[in-house]
């Protein structure tokens, strides 16, 4: 107390400019990831991926339910800055070229072939469909599209009932990739917890929950998750099926972070400051939250990382199936279910390019920030 | 050694019990039962009678508490072989599958062998010349083949297969080999057709294990024990291959474990996509309407082959490195 | 002590101006920088040096086997081969089959670490029958029974049992043992020996220099010991070298060394030994300061940031080259004036 009194606060904050920064473990961490420049750039995209699915009918262009019997798969339009008057001067006006069908003598049927007369000026900030943003706000502006509101855009082409795949994939994000969040954070809480149990307290807790992981592992997951997706009944309201789905799913993800968190918990408990803060009388529960947990919180988050594309994929692939999520609910997996078989692929490969592109990119994506923060959250890499 | 294969057997035993009552649990949980299904669609044309109706119900003990089920369908299984009736088809079980399953493993560990082939040179060369543009392309290709699904690729290779070869896509023979006896064209055939699912299947596996053993690799290949190899005059190529290799494989074969689950898997998944005939199509099938018995067979009985799989990686590992046989 | 044995004229191996240096992204790390060295046939010299000095990058640049980023960027490794003819192993293609076949046959070496110098997974009677059948032209039952021979030599009690075990079911002695029979399966006219006894308690070490000194004798080969203990130097040594930061600062034979050490660093490192019956002091002396970063060498003389004899404006300018005093040479400015005189 009598130093505060004696020593004024000039004089402490001199002292505070001879002592050299000192960077906590979590900005030593971030500055080693900045530097993984792969990663860095795909947190970026994530984050953008992940705003996508928030505002996601602020960027649609059109309602994603709106069929239109005009456009059974119409191909992609394309889309243009200049357009050619009659004097054949060129002119800006940002546009997207529209589509007349045609009969093909070679097929024999009638095809999508592009009119050079239909011009649909594209613009920002333009009217559209009422939705409410976030669920709360209720607008009808949307960032870009067709500036009548009656004419309608695909920019990566329509599927069989003339919905925008667009439009659908941009919604499509919210579900695909709220369920890998989701799905994380229950194996997150199943993991760590089972996993910390067995690494804390050992002996035969251990023994059972390694014996059940090792059960769960050595099954192969599809036939399973086949089954119990199946039990869903077809009836159940997309959001029960939606949550069903994501813990099926997230069943899986939980062992390996089980394993990881045991084997750290093994090599700390061995440690002398675990020992100490034992010995100075705090709680099982105060060690692990205060002492143990800190020390490996950066790993978990790495692995937590990884595990969001696989809970992606296993959802993709099970509505792909077409025993996860059902019809009205859109996801890249009910998206992909579309172009099920080669027929409809070769009529309109935009059905499986678009979704799958995005898919790959969102995985790919996260799979490098996943390893750039392992990378990073590990002292000893260089 | 054979201390070592008593106890992995034992050991085996709760997973086996477990995986049945799992499987029996999971093909159970569908409110209803196939007997409902079947006697509202007979229900118009004047349906099953209730005798016949009553016989089924009491033969598999429909309606009855699970275990009594579950007991029921288990020692049948383990007695007589009886898997019980497939209901859609109206045949047992055990004269539907077997063909089916057959293929799904044969697909499966051709598969195994296909990433082996590819995963372990390439993963080699990837840590020996860390860094090097081969190294890099090794690496892009790991990372797109975990990201890539496995029906997607099949769809796109597929595709690709369709409009630029012009190939006939789906299925394991051309058609005009489905009833044809096995000669050498009907081989050849098969061969052509095979490929696509081996390498659909096989790449999500190959990447991974490319990763797998250029990290191991990379972990031993600047022992001291690498270095004694090197001072007592041997070439290069001949102390990796009998050195740092031996010692990076055992870690690369003990992936069995989990490689043979994912890729039973991966082929259930491509077999709906591609058409295959085996088991993806006929359990997808088989659950969509409800067909207990065949769904539960079928899953029961590819968990426990993976499980078996898994058994002889780890004997294989045993007998590999004289470590583990010790212990 | 041991007899002396005559000193052979025609050196084994001769270093001339040897510098390896490592490339590394901070900068060039200068391990060994201008050695001057001769090993002779069935003599043993002691090379003696703090670690991190270079004596384990000089003993690794003979065999050629320094690992990346390191490489001899200068100098010459001259070995005379048994025909008489001589090449200069610094210029020796790597991975050329005339190195390969002097590697193992020629010039052999053993490891600081019998732990992990032996592969883990492959019986160790196979590790050593794999040598003889490199060098020799003998069948596999041969080797094997070679092999065996060379195992009952080096002292492992029951050789044809030990034949069939795994490294891992040896202590660490007999794995020393092993990898001497190893080295000298295939009787090498030059035995390089990394620090072999570091990682052995002290009777087991005592056992392997005998053994070592024991074989260097019915071989007539030379020995080339790397050691930082003392009492191993004057255990076996012949001749010494004593290293430091990359150099030879002082080379001559053990009884010279011992006894009129020149250079203030040798010096300094006989004075840190304890004598038994010596006089009674508080403290052993130890050499001041430290090491200095191997980034980081001092100009001139680099022993001058702990020399008690430092003198500025001479050690600080220019290097100190070897000159010969009594029957051994150092490199020290204090030699230099005295012969000036």
């Amino acid at each position: 107390m009598t130093l505060t009194d004696t020593s004024p606060v000039s004089d402490n904050s001199k002292d505070t400019n001879l002592v050299p920064e000192l960077l906590g473990p979590w900005s030593l961490i971030w500055r080693k990831f900045k530097r993984h420049r792969l990663a860095y750039f795909s947190l970026w995209f994530v984050g953008f991926i992940y705003l996508m699915a928030l505002f996601g009918e602020f960027l649609t262009t059109q309602d994603i339910n709106e069929t239109n019997r005009r456009a059974p798969f119409a191909p992609p339009m394309s889309v243009q800055l200049f357009t050619n008057d009659e004097s054949g001067t060129s002119q800006f006006l940002l546009h997207a070229r529209g589509l007349k069908l045609e009969l093909n003598e070679e097929e024999r049927r009638r095809t999508f072939v592009e009119d050079p007369d239909k011009i649909i000026p594209l613009g920002f900030f333009v009217e559209g469909y009422d939705y409410k943003l976030l669920g709360l706000i209720p607008l009808n502006t949307h960032l870009f599209g067709a500036k009548n509101p009656r004419d309608r855009v695909y920019f990566f082409g329509a599927d069989r009932l003339g919905r925008d795949i667009y439009s659908r994939i941009v919604m499509g994000t919210r579900v695909s990739m709220s369920i890998g969040l989701v799905g994380v954070a229950l194996s997150m809480v199943i993991g760590i917890s089972l996993g910390g149990i067995s690494g804390y307290y050992g002996g035969w807790i251990d023994n059972i929950i390694q014996r059940l992981i090792e059960f769960i592992r050595s099954i192969p997951t599809i036939p399973l998750w086949m089954g119990l997706a199946a039990a869903i009944p077809l009836g159940w309201p997309p959001l029960r099926t939606y949550f069903v789905v994501t813990v099926i799913v997230s069943m899986i993800g939980w062992t390996s972070l089980a394993r990881e968190v045991r084997g750290k918990f093994l090599s700390l408990r061995k440690e002398d400051f675990v020992t100490a803060a034992r010995l100075d009388g705090l709680t099982d529960w105060e060690v692990i939250r205060r002492h143990m947990v800190p020390s490996f919180s950066s790993h978990i988050i790495a692995s937590l990382t990884l595990a969001v594309p696989l809970m992606i994929l296993a959802e993709t692939s099970l509505s792909f199936l077409g025993i996860g999520l059902q019809p009205p609910t859109v996801s890249w997996g009910t998206l992909l279910k579309e172009a099920q078989n080669i027929r409809t692929i070769i009529q309109a490969p935009w059905l499986l390019i678009a979704p799958g592109t995005m898919i790959v990119m969102a995985v790919l994506a996260l799979n490098f920030l996943g390893d750039g923060l392992r990378d990073a959250a590990d002292p000893n890499a260089h | 050694m054979f201390a070592f294969l008593l106890r992995r057997i034992f050991y085996m035993i709760p997973t086996v019990i477990l995986v049945s009552i799992v499987t029996f649990l999971i093909i159970q949980l569908p409110p209803g039962d196939y007997l409902d299904t079947l006697a509202a669609e007979l229900s118009d044309q004047g349906g099953l009678d209730s005798g016949t109706m009553e016989a089924l119900r009491e033969q598999y003990g429909l309606g009855q508490p699970f275990f009594v089920q579950y007991w029921k369908w288990i020692t049948g299984i383990v007695m007589q072989g009886d898997f019980g009736l497939s209901f859609e088809k109206n045949l047992p079980v055990g004269d539907l599958i077997w063909d089916r399953l057959g293929w799904t493993f044969a697909i499966s560990l051709m598969t195994l062998l296909f990433i082996w082939a590819i995963a372990l040179p390439i993963g080699i060369y990837s840590a020996v010349r860390k860094y090097s543009f081969g190294d890099y392309a090794a690496t892009f290709f790991g990372f797109i083949g975990l990201a890539v699904p496995n029906f997607l690729l099949a769809l796109v290779m597929m595709y690709v297969a369709f409009k630029y070869f012009g190939q006939s896509v789906g299925g394991l023979v051309s058609p005009e080999y489905l009833d044809a006896p096995w000669t050498w064209e009907k081989y050849v055939d098969l061969f052509k057709h095979i490929w696509m699912p081996i390498v659909v299947v096989g790449t999500s596996g190959a990447a991974a294990l490319i990763r797998i053993m250029r990290a191991n690799l990379l972990d031993e290949l600047y022992r001291p024990y690498v270095v004694t190899a090197r001072a007592k005059g041997m070439s290069e190529f001949q102390l990796l291959m009998r050195y740092p290799v031996r010692v990076a494989l055992n870690p690369f074969l003990s992936t069995i474990g989990w490689i043979l689950p994912t890729l039973v898997s991966g082929e259930i998944i491509v077999a709906v996509v591609m058409n295959l005939p085996t088991t993806g199509p006929m359990l997808l099938r088989a659950l969509l309407v409800q067909d207990m018995y065949l769904a539960g067979s079928l899953i029961l009985i590819v968990s426990l082959l993976t499980v078996l799989g898994t058994l002889i990686s780890d004997l294989l590992l045993a007998w590999i490195d004289p470590r583990i046989r010790y212990q | 002590m041991m007899p002396l044995t005559p000193m052979p004229t025609e050196p084994l191996v001769e270093m001339r101006g040897l510098k390896t240096h490592f490339h590394t992204d901070d900068g060039v790390v200068k391990a060994v920088e201008g050695v001057d060295l001769d090993i002779y046939p069935n003599r043993t010299l002691c090379v003696l040096g703090e670690s991190g000095c270079g004596k384990s990058i000089m003993a690794r640049s003979i065999m050629r086997i320094v690992d990346a980023p390191g490489r001899i960027v200068e100098g010459s490794i001259q070995y005379r081969s048994a025909e008489g003819s001589i090449v200069d192993l610094a210029k020796v293609r790597h991975g050329s089959r005339q190195l390969r076949q002097i590697r193992g046959q020629d010039i052999a070496m053993i490891f600081q670490e019998p732990m992990s110098s032996l592969g883990p997974i492959q019986k160790i009677g196979q590790q050593i029958a794999e040598t003889i059948s490199l060098h020799r032209d003998v069948s596999r039952k041969e080797a094997k029974e070679i092999a065996i021979e060379m195992l009952d030599k080096v002292g492992i009690p029951r050789p044809r049992e030990r034949f069939e075990s795994y490294p891992f079911e040896l202590s660490g002695g007999m794995r020393q043992r092993a990898m001497i029979a190893m080295a000298l399966s295939c009787q090498p006219r030059l035995l390089i020996a990394d620090e072999p006894t570091t990682a052995l308690d002290v009777t087991t070490q005592a056992q392997i220099l005998d053994l070592i000194a024991e074989l260097k004798e019915e071989f007539e080969m030379g020995v080339m010991l790397i050691t930082h203990d003392l009492g191993v130097v004057a255990q076996v040594a012949e001749d010494v070298a004593v290293m430091y930061m990359g150099k030879v600062v002082e080379k001559g034979d053990v009884y010279s060394i011992f006894e009129r050490p020149q250079h203030p660093y040798t010096r300094a490192l006989l004075e840190s030994v304890p004598k038994i019956g010596g006089e009674k002091r508080d403290r052993l002396p130890a050499i001041r300061g430290m090491v200095p970063h191997p980034l980081a060498r001092p100009t001139g003389c680099t022993f001058r940031t702990r020399c008690d004899h430092f003198m500025p404006g001479i050690c600080d300018v220019n290097e100190p080259a070897m000159v010969d005093i009594g029957d051994s040479q150092a490199a020290c400015f204090l030699h230099l004036e005295k012969t000036h005189d």
